[in-house]
């Protein structure tokens, strides 16, 4: 790392990178619990993923394989100004786009379609932190509430949702319980991706730079999205008018998480929105 | 009969607080506001029982601490000293010593409150069946169907017009306000309602008809009740046993029958003389 001499590996100095690990322990033993941290000034704008970032330097050590998603893509500008950061101040460090191969994954709003190993780490970079934010404003407030578990406030917005809409519309962030008491907000995930955080046998923690917080759903954890008893909790469809399931206009694939765009001729196309997933069934489809 | 809540020696200081707040102030001294130090007595040794299926009234001029009482036994504030029991069937809970998530506990189960303001009792951002389903939600009722069909039969059984459900309290009128107000506070069934002057700014008619339905669901669900009020007609309408408050303190108990007809304390003469 000769040209950027005079920085620790990883960039965070050790003292930083040991708070933050007691805050990621901390994290573990009290599932969901948001615990705070002295966030650090990163060379990049809060916003940016630098809870995730912090989380991820405090963790990568030279032998781990790192893979860096923004949406779901590894060529996003975010992942890619992510991914090269490290490699910069990780001497030693490989990089991956291939899930299968990588041992610490941080994520912008996506989880793998492929599902992750106990060998593996996911990092999640978190915008808002707080679930209750939307009910309640205050946060002295909100930390009684997740004290005493008081999250009928969340259940009256599911309530009201039904009322309105007869379904919740709740598209991303949605209201997670872990381990039967606090409720998290699972960064903003698609619904898809909600029903992957119920005892994965990866750890995930959640960063929020900004917010300064570390919170976690530690292996094998229960994770129940907010739901009434006869209204359960779904994840988004994607069938067509005539009702059929929607397949990934480059692989076929018909059992990924799709976004939708418009070709230059004004056609809506649906494609998987994991790329390295996509790119793996085109190589050799699983179905 | 049996009992529901016993009040023994409640007491509220707002401020520092001394050694001589209790003596200086008072009916006699005709002040509740501490010449050494500057605080508030707004309740001192407050004592009474309240019975199953009873209304006890609680009268006095403004800042007298009426209001004062409902609001710590309904745990928006904590007393300076004093004990309260709540007796709930065979158990019997000391009320201020309870930890927090247990008075919450109470609170959302076992008490309702109906505010004089309607903004201190609904949630103006949410549905009126939403208000009564927050309160459903509170108490661990977690179907979807079931909410729907609980608020609905409240807000009927409260005369709140039911194609109106879906309705933000804020397009309903005072007197409807009310009503929902009072279906959420029946919502989980409690023994013990705390009515902070709920007719005080409704219209004559308007009153009547919460008076009446107060009085209906009290014989239906034996209800205890705390109702609070500066207006004699109210208490006279509603309250079996009353007490009389000046300057934070009791001045007068009884019998209501007894307290308007033959008012022992020259404040309460007043009271009941200037009454139109």
């Amino acid at each position: 790392m000769s040209p950027h001499a005079g920085y620790n590996f990883g960039f965070l100095d050790e003292y930083a990178k040991k708070e933050i690990r007691r805050a990621i322990l901390k994290a573990i033993s009290i599932p969901g619990y948001q615990v705070p941290y002295a966030s650090r000034e990163m060379p990049m704008g809060r916003g940016f993923g630098t809870g995730g970032l912090q989380l991820t330097l405090a963790l990568i050590g030279a032998d781990d394989v790192l893979k860096v998603i923004d949406q779901g893509s590894d060529d996003s500008v975010n992942a890619v100004n992510l991914r090269r950061f490290i490699e910069m101040t990780c001497p030693g460090v490989s990089t991956t786009t291939r899930t299968q191969d990588a041992t610490l994954i941080q994520s912008r709003h996506r989880i793998p379609e492929l599902p992750l190993t106990a060998r593996q780490i996911l990092v999640l970079q978190v915008p808002y932190p707080d679930a209750l934010v939307v009910v309640e404003a205050s946060e002295e407030k909100r930390k009684t509430m997740h004290g005493e578990a008081d999250y009928s406030r969340l259940l009256v917005k599911l309530y009201e949702d039904i009322v309105k809409f007869n379904e919740i519309t709740i598209s991303h962030r949605y209201p997670t319980r872990i381990n039967g008491h606090y409720v998290i907000d699972p960064s903003p995930i698609p619904r898809w991706d909600v029903p992957e955080l119920d005892h994965s046998a990866a750890l995930i923690l959640f960063g929020a730079g900004r917010e300064k917080k570390i919170y976690a759903v530690p292996p094998y954890t229960k994770a129940q999205p907010l739901a009434f008893d006869d209204v359960p909790f779904r994840v988004e469809d994607f069938r067509d008018e005539q009702g059929r399931r929607r397949g990934c206009h480059r692989c076929g694939c018909t059992n990924s998480f799709l976004d939708e765009f418009t070709d230059s001729s004004g056609k809506k196309l649906y494609q998987c929105s994991d790329s390295d997933w996509c790119d793996g069934q085109r190589r050799s489809p699983r179905e | 009969m049996n009992k529901v809540l016993e009040v023994r020696g409640l007491s509220k200081i707002y401020g520092p607080g001394c050694a001589s707040c209790v003596e200086s102030t008072g009916p006699e001294k005709e002040t509740n506001l501490c010449p050494h130090c500057g605080s508030v007595v707004a309740l001192h040794d407050v004592s009474f029982d309240l019975h199953e299926g009873e209304i006890l009234g609680v009268m006095g001029e403004s800042g007298s601490g009426k209001s004062t009482v409902v609001k710590n036994l309904y745990f928006d504030q904590m007393p300076s000293s004093g004990e309260a029991t709540f007796f709930d069937a065979d158990k019997q809970h000391d009320l201020f010593c309870l930890n927090a998530a247990r008075q919450r506990w109470l609170r959302n189960h076992r008490f309702g409150m109906v505010y004089q303001n309607p903004h201190l009792g609904l949630n103006f951002n949410i549905s009126a069946g939403g208000n009564i389903a927050e309160r459903l939600l509170m108490s661990d009722l977690m179907d979807y169907g079931q909410i729907r069909e609980r608020a609905k039969a409240l807000l009927a059984r409260t005369e709140v017009l039911l194609s109106r459900m879906d309705d933000l309290p804020g397009n309903f009128s005072g007197g409807m306000q009310q009503r929902v107000q009072i279906a959420k506070a029946l919502a989980t069934q409690p023994p013990l309602l705390y009515l902070d002057e709920v007719t005080t700014g409704l219209d004559l008619s308007v009153q009547a008809r919460i008076l009446d339905l107060i009085l209906e669901i009290q014989q239906e669900l034996k209800t205890a009740m705390v109702v609070v009020t500066h207006d004699l007609g109210v208490i006279r309408l509603l309250a079996g046993r009353a007490i009389v408050m000046k300057y934070g303190r009791i001045i007068e108990s009884g019998l209501t029958d007894q307290i308007l007809e033959d008012p022992q304390h020259a404040y309460t003469q007043r009271l009941v003389a200037s009454a139109l």
